[in-house]
């Protein structure tokens, strides 16, 4: 088939093989890997297999898995990587997330033995140096965003902020006795979804805050939801569109005042550090998405890490094991703290991530942190500035108020002079080299596009950027089909969502392929 | 003099530039908004800048105070494996594409990441016998919480979950973390005192029209193999309670897979599919579930589908679908939390599983099986020593206890030494089975290294603890 390549497009273009699936390559009895044989000391001792595992157990047939040769399964993976946009392979301003580089000392960091090959329950005289990277980092962390002790454990930033509204929740309940009585969680209309999410799962009952026409948190509708219900305040800051909401000391004040603790949902942190901390802003709980702000790869998914910080009142609630340096300068994990929320992790976290985390914040060093904060503004508020200028688009909110790490653009004056939605934008970008900005989020903007440029762009990529607003809002005002048929110069376009959805069409594994095909 | 750095590419001069295009004279002009109080005034108390070669010194100097387990001389599991790692799987697993790649929001973009995740899923399901699994949780204990919810979801009436009393002692506290604020009962039941199995009786005894769901392990945490599953799911579905199935992965190319004894949710933890033990982290939970609406719909976590292009001629694709469960679209009211995840360590997972095959898989689970059972048979002849320590039948992972004044702690002393790494000592958890180690046997551990181990135990138990 024939697709339309416009010469206005990028030079950028996705490979596009026809790759089968491992199920449809499978030839039976190729192998792809050889395991040793066991010796036959150890088989006559043991016997035969079928006197030591019960018949009942044996598994009947063979897993229907692909056979296929070593060969094959390096240019599968390879061939679909290929079909895969990343960091590397261009500018990823998906807002929120924090697209920043991800440095590759990082991974030859994690895959260095003496850390990657430790055994969780190995003897802690033998793991010295796994605890005292996790220790460092956790004081770097706690510096960084003003509390006095940090966890570890979580393994994504949502875990983190189910972390933190437990430790709330155990506060009122445990420190307070005020358990029965504090069951509200307030949340911006603007928050990310995990934040209701997880204060939901922690038995919050959700207290929904409008935003001001600023598009800051609204103190009169603060302080009317406010009181002896309020288990506390869950916040970004700067906050979803971009702005740092300046009333945060009296914000802080209304919820202390209340009774309440204010949750810091470190998803922005990418522009305040070494600048300021949301511990002297009043937060006593913060999570930190350890692969946004500091440049763990997000791995087309995961892993994360949402590491908690708390204020001193709150450390014996934080999750066990706690890492402890002892006076003669050993490392320790310590499981005696009765007050703790208990575990949210199998074990300590996502260590792998954690040593990443570490390497660059030692590669950039608190002059290199802060400078990486200042970029990240500088970034946001060029690409805010230049784009919000371009016919069709607008910065809501705000707008003469410097924007920190991102922007929220809206596209509502493009689609309605020209029906060239953000979503549109969106998918004629990726004709254009470029990921897609976050879209339709925060729901109080219109036709919004998030943008977050962090700071490993160039100034010449921003301009690409730029320059790709302003070809597709041209193409809106003359030709705008091609902004709405698009993208045309990816490896698939127009995928059937509705299809995929559908009970009758619900294919999640091959074997619901095979089954559902076979009726 | 200005500070440069590689991964920062703006300069002080195109800072410069850059401001004045906005009509901005310096970068506080973009920081006003930030009022005085809050500033911090000072540096941050944090190292300054290194160079890489710098980081890498660090790095090493740090590990280099670890005693790596890739020696195969480190007996432990416990719910973290230690397993040989074929070269092509990290080779593959973390090409830059697929490293640095967000969740797949653009499938148009990102059908590398899409099919494989599916393939993830698909091949998961053929392990497991079981249709549906998800692209991903953080781990396996993780993964059992949020099966625990699920499971209250699907039974929405019933606030109660059984699990076996011989449970995991760590999934048992996460699933409490997890269960508590929902308000779902966790509650134990009993096991018969020599084969370890589960007491029919107490279950039946337990299950009513307020339980959601039974939890069981097979193998179990302690190492015997679960055998009495037909039954077990018989009553509990009787009781209109789901089957919750948490198995070993590596364990299906020869024990039955949990499908085929009617679980209706899966968990598993896939780090033992080609990931390393990392210090505890990053894992792999695995988990699924039946081909069953009413319980797909209350999955946690990511699932990406097959379908097609929406117009002739059709082109196959794949999608993230059945979003409208997750947080971002359904927020308080999501089935979970759960956004990042482990994508990463699935991809891993695939790579492994499709290099292994069926003959890997089920070589893989015998040469598992001999080892550890050879271990445990040269263990059990020395004089003071049990292994197994009581149970039917095991797999990878055996209790051994020692008697006649030898403590496990003496014991894992005397390996230190030798550098050796015994089981996870047991004796505080289990005061019931005496001075008592979890040894888990893997391929990675050679007879001459069973030998040794062996050796040093015999050493110990004869002599009270003096080694040679």
């Amino acid at each position: 088939m024939t697709r339309q390549r416009n010469p206005q497009d990028s030079k950028y273009r996705q490979a596009d093989w026809n790759e089968p699936l491992l199920f449809e390559m499978s030839v039976s009895g190729k192998i792809a890997h050889r395991l040793p044989a066991v010796e036959d000391e150890v088989k006559s001792l043991v016997g035969s297999l079928d006197a030591i595992i019960p018949a009942a157990m044996r598994r009947k047939h063979s897993p229907n898995l692909p056979e296929i040769s070593e060969l094959q399964v390096v240019r599968h993976f390879t061939r679909l990587s290929q079909m895969n946009f990343s960091v590397s392979s261009g500018i990823y301003p998906l807002g929120s997330c924090t697209m920043k580089y991800n440095p590759l000392i990082n991974e030859q960091a994690a895959l260095n033995p003496g850390l990657a090959w430790l055994h969780p329950y190995q003897d802690v005289s033998t793991c010295q140096g796994a605890l005292e990277l996790m220790w460092e980092l956790e004081q770097w962390l706690a510096e960084l965003s003003g509390m006095d002790a940090v966890t570890l454990q979580p393994p994504a930033g949502a875990a983190g902020e189910f972390t933190g509204v437990m430790v709330i929740r155990a506060y009122h309940k445990h420190v307070m006795n005020e358990g029965d009585q504090r069951k509200e969680m307030l949340i911006p209309d603007a928050a990310h979804g995990t934040n209701p999410a997880s204060a939901a799962m922690a038995g919050f009952k959700i207290v929904v805050l409008p935003s001001s026409s600023e598009g800051l948190v609204d103190l009169d509708a603060l302080k009317a939801a406010s009181g002896p219900q309020t288990a506390g305040l869950m916040l970004t800051n700067p906050n979803t569109i971009g702005v740092f909401e300046k009333d945060i000391g009296e914000i802080a004040g209304i919820v202390h005042d209340s009774g309440g603790l204010l949750y810091y949902d470190g998803a922005n942190l990418n522009a305040i550090m070494g600048i300021s901390r949301p511990g002297d802003m009043g937060f006593d709980v913060v999570h930190m998405n350890l692969h946004k702000t500091f440049s763990t790869p997000h791995g087309g998914g995961g892993p994360g890490s949402g590491a908690v910080g708390v204020k001193e009142k709150l450390t014996e609630l934080l999750p066990v094991p706690r890492i402890v340096k002892a006076k003669d300068g050993r490392f320790d994990l310590n499981y005696n703290l009765p007050q703790s929320i208990g575990k949210v992790h199998g074990f300590y976290g996502n260590f792998g991530v954690l040593v990443r985390a570490y390497t660059y914040i030692c590669a950039l060093g608190r002059e290199g942190l802060r400078r990486t904060s200042e970029i990240a503004v500088l970034n946001a508020n060029y690409i805010a500035h230049h784009i919000s200028q371009i016919q069709g688009f607008s910065l809501p909110y705000s707008p003469n108020t410097p924007r920190m790490h991102e922007c929220v653009i809206s596209a509502k004056n493009l689609a309605e002079e020209t029906g060239v939605t953000a979503m549109h934008v969106a998918k004629r970008l990726l004709d254009l080299g470029v990921h897609s900005p976050t879209m339709y989020f925060p729901l109080i903007v219109p036709e919004a596009l998030m943008i977050e440029p962090t700071e490993s762009e160039s100034k010449e990529d921003l301009d690409l950027l730029i320059g790709a607003f302003k070809q597709i809002s041209n193409e809106a005002y003359s030709n705008p089909d091609i902004v709405k048929s698009a993208p045309h110069s990816t490896a698939l376009r127009d995928l059937d969502e509705y299809r995929a959805a559908h009970p009758k069409t619900l294919t999640l594994s091959w074997k619901m392929h095979l089954k559902r095909t076979a009726k | 003099m200005e500070f440069k750095h590689p991964y920062l590419p703006v300069t002080k001069e195109i800072e410069s530039e850059m401001l004045n295009s906005m009509g901005k004279k310096s970068l506080e002009d973009l920081f006003g908004n930030i009022p005085e109080d809050y500033r911090l005034k000072r540096d941050l108390d944090i190292p300054t800048s290194k160079t890489e070669l710098e980081v890498a010194r660090r790095v090493q100097e740090l590990a280099s105070k670890n005693k790596s387990a890739d020696t195969g001389r480190v007996f432990l599991g416990a719910g973290a494996g230690i397993h040989y790692i074929p070269s092509v799987v990290p080779a593959l697993a973390t090409r830059s594409e697929f490293l640095t790649s967000y969740t797949s929001y653009q499938p148009e973009i990102s059908q590398g990441m899409l099919q494989t995740l599916f393939e993830y899923q698909s091949m998961m399901a053929e392990l497991l016998g079981i249709a549906v699994v998800n692209s991903s949780m953080y781990d396996m204990a993780t993964g059992l919480a949020e099966a625990v919810l699920m499971a209250a979801r699907v039974n929405k009436k019933r606030s109660r979950f059984l699990v076996p009393d011989t449970i995991n002692p760590v999934h048992l506290q996460v699933i409490n973390t997890f269960a508590e604020p929902a308000g779902i009962t966790i509650e134990q039941v009993g096991h018969d005192q020599k084969s370890m199995l589960l007491d029919l009786a107490d279950l039946r005894s337990k299950l009513d029209n307020q339980v959601a769901g039974v939890y069981v392990e097979n193998p179990s945490y302690l190492g015997f193999i679960e055998s009495q599953v037909d039954e077990m799911s018989r009553v509990v579905h009787d009781a209109g309670s789901l089957l919750v199935a948490g198995v070993d992965v590596l364990s299906l190319g020869i024990l039955q897979p949990p499908g085929d004894y009617g679980s209706d949710i899966v968990v598993g933890e896939g780090q033992y599919l080609g990931s390393a033990v990392s210090y505890g982290g990053p894992y792999l939970g695995v988990f699924g579930c039946r081909d069953s609406m009413k319980l797909i719909r209350q999955l946690p976590g990511r699932l990406v589908g097959m379908t097609r292009t929406s117009n002739e001629p059709y082109e196959r694709g794949f999608v993230l679908t059945l979003v409208p469960r997750e947080q971002h679209i359904r927020r308080e009211k999501a089935t979970s939390n759960i956004c990042s995840n482990q994508a990463l360590v699935a991809v891993t997972a695939a790579v492994y599983t499709s290099t292994l095959g069926p003959e890997g898989f089920r070589h893989l689970g015998e040469i598992i099986a001999y080892r550890s059972h050879y271990a445990a048979k040269q263990l059990n002849k020395i004089s003071g020593v049990t292994a197994p320590a009581f149970g039917a039948s095991f797999w990878k992972e055996f209790v051994v206890r020692f008697e006649g004044g030898v403590s496990a702690r003496m014991v894992h002393e005397s390996l230190l030494k030798r550098d050796l790494h015994g089981g996870k000592i047991l004796t505080e958890e289990y005061p019931e089975f005496g001075e008592s180690m979890l040894l888990c046997v893997t391929e990675l551990h050679s007879k001459t290294t069973i030998d040794e181990l062996v050796e040093v135990v015999r050493n110990v138990v004869t002599n009270g603890g003096g080694t040679r």
